[in-house]
């Protein structure tokens, strides 16, 4: 395995700004009806070239977090950077996959992850290599041409994970990606993500309700309750950086830190 | 309803089980089998027809009503068959005012469509406006319309416009607006200019919306053509049609009546025929099954 992720908690002071900066972030959506708090009080670093997992119960205002980072939503207060800049609008520096896979039913496989270079004016070879590279790693092959509806859920969610590395974005942010997979899949899924990551050197943030998923992949696990959303705590998890799939499931650290994980949840979940 | 056209499986890809050949649920089709579609499907209307002429011939057979008010089926075979050079240029004249109103109305409505679900102050601006054009009864501004524009095609031109842009515009902007927000989300973190969305994303998307409206539209078309046609014309079906009505000839009115119908069909099985290749990939069109399962 090629070792070209060099950045580690001990160069990161090298940084002038952590990759993602979010201070004292605060959500409010007003309906006609209620206000409801989506998130309050949230401050999270990620340092470049980070893999930060988000799990939290459905409500806890997780997807709204990471909608804010892309600037798709605009918080009520706080301050929100990427890369240094302030988010007052959709970040184009990103790589962005969706709950749904949100693919263009009329389009095909490589055409829908084509989809990215076409609307950022990429380079048409390079794009096409790079989406075929894409096509082979997440296994795709055979299917090119097809079209979303004849393929099952897994295989289009695949898609657009495809579509969101398509231009290598230094920032790759995944809204619970793998939650319509197959068990299956999904730990396949996740051992790619982990090899892609390591290769890519791209900083991730992943939201996810899989605890296993969250702790296998991540450097730091963000553990947030609801209602209102907040940030309960952050785990350090102290895993090698490359992680064999079997043997951390069955590591001493990844189950501590998993049933550590799992208590906080449940006894979260009482007064929720 | 005729399968125009299939998508038949990617060769590339390879279905789990070749699916039974039945009816419903083809995948390839040979000339064979399309044509045992088309036959299959157009069996019913066609009994029909037939019955309903049989009816029609036994009515004029009996002599229920004189002949110059029902005419015989065979009657009007013959004014067809006999009249066939100067039924030939009117309905040139009604297909070509149809044809040329419906394709406006296409691109107005569209237009229209675009610009009220783009800007919410033309929005307010443009819909009570449209709501109105489509109220007000077509048949009351046809005398103006040759007041202002003779006995041409143009006023023909311009009621069939009038009657066919508002199911355009009402099935447009459903269709824009139903685009999946997280895709538009997507396209905002792709940096994508908004003339790259509507055209990579929102317009595809809309077609489906967009097609019913248009077949309703080429529908109306007609109408428009031959209510301008009534009011003051020297040629097209509407014109055939108040002669024949003014020298009591039924045979000659019978005849342009089925034309006029066949004018209406004809552009709409055009219609379809454009949907089906549009727009394959439509739940509505789709054939065939998943190629993976999970």
């Amino acid at each position: 395995m090629t070792e070209t992720m060099t950045t580690q908690p001990s160069d990161a002071a090298e940084q002038q700004h952590a990759t993602i900066d979010i201070t004292d972030l605060t959500c409010t959506f007003t309906s006609k009806r209620k206000r409801t708090t989506a998130l309050t009080g949230v401050s999270l670093s990620v340092r470049a070239g980070e893999f930060v997992s988000i799990v939290g119960p459905s409500g806890c205002g997780k997807s709204t977090l990471l909608k804010i980072v892309a600037g798709l939503v605009p918080p009520s207060s706080g301050d929100v950077r990427l890369l240094g800049n302030p988010v007052t609008g959709p970040q184009r520096e990103i790589g962005f996959a969706f709950q749904r896979a949100a693919l263009l039913e009329w389009r095909g496989v490589r055409a829908n992850i084509l989809l990215q270079a076409e609307m950022r004016n990429m380079d048409k070879r390079k794009a096409a290599a790079r989406a075929d590279h894409l096509i082979e790693l997440t296994g795709l092959t055979g299917f090119e041409n097809s079209l979303p509806h004849e393929l099952s859920g897994g295989m289009q969610q695949r898609v657009a994970l495809c579509r969101a590395l398509l231009h290598e974005p230094p920032v790759l942010l995944m809204d619970e990606p793998f939650g319509a997979l197959d068990a299956l899949t999904r730990e396949h899924m996740n051992v790619e993500l982990h090899r892609i990551w390591r290769e890519t050197g791209t900083t991730v943030v992943l939201v996810t309700h899989s605890i296993a998923e969250a702790v296998y992949l991540g450097q730091r696990v963000v553990v947030m309750t609801p209602r209102p959303g907040r940030i309960e705590r952050v785990y350090d998890v102290d895993l090698p950086a490359v992680r064999d799939y079997g043997a951390t499931m069955s590591s001493p650290t990844f189950e501590k830190l998993a049933r550590e994980i799992r208590v906080l949840l449940g006894a979260s979940g009482h007064h929720g | 309803m005729p399968e125009v056209i299939s998508r038949a499986a990617p060769p590339a890809a390879e279905p789990p089980e070749p699916p039974a050949a039945e009816d419903d649920a083809p995948t390839r089709h040979t000339a064979a089998q399309r044509a045992g579609q088309v036959l299959s499907a157009a069996w019913r209307p066609a009994l029909l027809l037939i019955l309903l002429g049989v009816g029609w011939w036994a009515i004029t057979a009996a002599e229920v009503f004189p002949a110059y008010l029902v005419p015989t089926p065979g009657d009007v075979a013959n004014e067809l068959v006999t009249e066939r050079e100067m039924l030939a240029r009117h309905t040139w004249v009604t297909t070509y005012e149809t044809v040329l109103g419906f394709l406006l109305a296409a691109a107005i409505g569209m237009l229209a469509a675009v610009l009220i679900v783009y800007s919410p102050t033309l929005e307010k601006a443009l819909y009570p406006l449209i709501l109105f054009a489509q109220v007000i009864p077509k048949i009351a501004i046809a005398p103006i319309l040759v007041v202002w524009f003779g006995f041409g095609p143009m006023p023909k031109v311009i009621l069939a416009v009038l009657i066919a842009f508002f199911p355009v515009v009402v099935s447009g902007v459903a269709g824009l607006r139903s685009t999946d927000p997280e895709l538009l989300d997507l396209s905002a973190t792709m940096g994508a200019s908004r003339w790259k969305t509507f055209r990579k994303i929102r317009f595809p998307n809309s077609l489906p919306h967009l097609l019913s409206g248009l077949k309703v539209a080429v529908t109306l078309a007609v109408v428009g053509a031959v209510v301008g046609e009534f009011v003051g014309a020297d040629e097209g079906l509407g014109y055939v049609l108040l002669l024949a009505s003014g020298n009591l000839n039924s045979s000659l009115l019978f005849a342009d009546l089925i034309l006029m119908s066949a004018l209406g069909v004809v552009l709409f099985v055009i219609v379809e025929a454009a949907e089906a290749l549009l727009i394959p990939w439509h739940a509505s069109r789709r054939q065939g099954v998943p190629l993976t399962t999970s």
